[in-house]
């Protein structure tokens, strides 16, 4: 109970501090309206729904590249992160609540961004927000861990990109999967298998990747 | 120094022996495949680059899971030798995937008269593998030398073969929606001397990146003694 304790704990403070300096949430939501403006002007005159729900995810996944970059700035600013590694709590805690901080941006992010793209483009779809869902899981697991790697690295906002898209690859095509396809249960079933896998490797190796 | 690190220098190393018996296989390999098996009734010539396609390909998941083999012992056992292992067997495969491209590719080009087909599930899955392992040279050079970097390097490669199936199996479902299949390699059947040049060229292969893998981790050792002792007389 203690562990969960100490996730709420975390996570908490990730929120606050998000309420009080409000730093990278309107940003992102700045961002993903300003990316789905930009498509509308990218997509060619007659361009189909299909197209359209492809360039979501595009702006889906930039945008949440932009939040993981600020994910772990606050503790690095302020010298935090060894101190959170020497707290007598399992060091998956500080990922675990992080990345629940992460999953909680990201649906922020969501309801303002699917309404945007509702409203300039097409309909949106139960399936896709359930995709939505299912792919935050994803991101903000995979995007936390690999953030952390980043943050240790000397070219930190410049490498985050390069580790994350490669692995993000999956996730689009369950999101737009589920958006477009016929019978969106498979492409769901995927999503929800791929957050399994990856949160239980991410949860097993962050302690190696913020200690020495 | 002790025996065994003088040993891991070079002295007495079986990589000069491993050398020989890897050219020399794919010496025989490259015999059989212009010599030996017969050419192929639909696609005629260029159906042999089949022979060294399937088995780079092969062999760089070989290295991608000996490296994730490599990286597990690491945090498992906190052993720093098993750092450069993993990084030199990720490395190793990183070249054979890019040759694994670069002859799906011309095969494809042969075939089909595309030198890029999205259809390929193979190809795309070495694509996105390439960027992947790219991404973790990237990440390996901009961390400090030190029990961290071997950490988050072998983190990183354990993910790398998670990567394999799930983004085999999301490149299928894309498949269905996005992009129709076009063709697919459902050739005639394997004659039996097609075969065993198939597993020649597959050992020839495997022969030729251990002895690499084992040429390069000389190399590096030998660089990491050559820095320690200059350090140690500088100071």
């Amino acid at each position: 109970m203690t562990f969960l304790a100490d996730v709420a704990t975390l996570a908490r403070k990730d929120l606050r501090l998000e309420l009080r300096a409000r730093d990278t949430l309107p940003a992102m939501l700045l961002f993903v309206v300003s990316t789905l403006v930009v498509f509308r002007f990218a997509l060619p005159e007659g361009a189909d729904d299909v197209a359209a729900h492809g360039l979501l995810w595009v702006a889906l996944v930039f945008t949440a590249l932009l939040g993981l970059a600020r994910a772990w700035a606050p503790e690095r600013e302020g010298g935090a992160l060894e101190g959170l590694v020497l707290a007598p709590t399992d060091r998956s805690a500080i990922w675990l609540g992080k990345s629940a901080a992460v999953f909680i941006f990201l649906c922020a992010l969501d309801a303002v961004a699917l309404p945007a793209f509702a409203l300039f483009f097409a309909p949106v779809s139960l399936s896709t927000v359930a995709g939505v869902l299912l792919a935050n899981v994803g991101i903000c697991a995979i995007g936390t861990l690999l953030a952390a790697m980043a943050a240790a690295s000397r070219t930190r906002e410049l490498i985050l990109p390069l580790l994350f898209l490669p692995l993000a690859i999956p996730l689009v095509v369950g999101g737009v999967g589920a958006g477009v396809s016929a019978e969106p249960a498979r492409f769901l079933a995927f999503l929800g298998l791929y957050d399994g896998v990856f949160a239980i490797l991410c949860w097993a190796s962050f302690e190696y990747v913020v200690s020495e | 120094m002790s025996t065994s690190s003088l040993n891991r220098s070079g002295f007495g190393s079986p990589v000069p022996l491993l050398a020989v018996l890897a050219s020399g296989l794919v010496g025989i390999a490259l015999a059989l495949v212009f010599f030996v098996a017969p050419e192929d009734a639909d696609q005629g010539l260029s159906q042999k680059i089949f022979y060294f396609h399937v088995p780079i390909a092969l062999t760089a998941y070989a290295c991608f899971g000996w490296g994730a083999f490599k990286a597990l012992l690491l945090l498992w056992r906190k052993e720093e030798r098993y750092d450069l292992e993993s990084y030199v067997a990720v490395h190793q495969g990183t070249i054979f995937g890019a040759l694994t491209l670069a002859t799906g590719s011309i095969w494809a080009k042969a075939s089909w008269g595309h030198w890029w087909l999205w259809s390929e599930n193979q190809l795309v899955l070495f694509l996105v593998l390439f960027l992947f392992y790219s991404a973790y040279f990237m990440l390996r050079f901009s961390i400090e030398e030190g029990p961290r970097r071997a950490n988050i390097s072998a983190v990183y490669a354990l993910f790398g073969i998670a990567l394999v199936p799930v983004s085999f199996l999301a490149i299928r479902l894309a498949e269905n929606v996005i992009h129709p299949t076009v063709f697919t390699r459902e050739g005639p059947q394997m004659t039996g001397t097609m075969f065993f040049t198939f597993c020649v060229a597959w050992v020839a292969i495997s022969a030729l990146a251990y002895a690499l893998y084992r040429l390069e981790l000389l190399g590096k050792r030998l660089d990491s003694n050559l820095r320690e002792l200059r350090e140690a007389l500088s100071s």
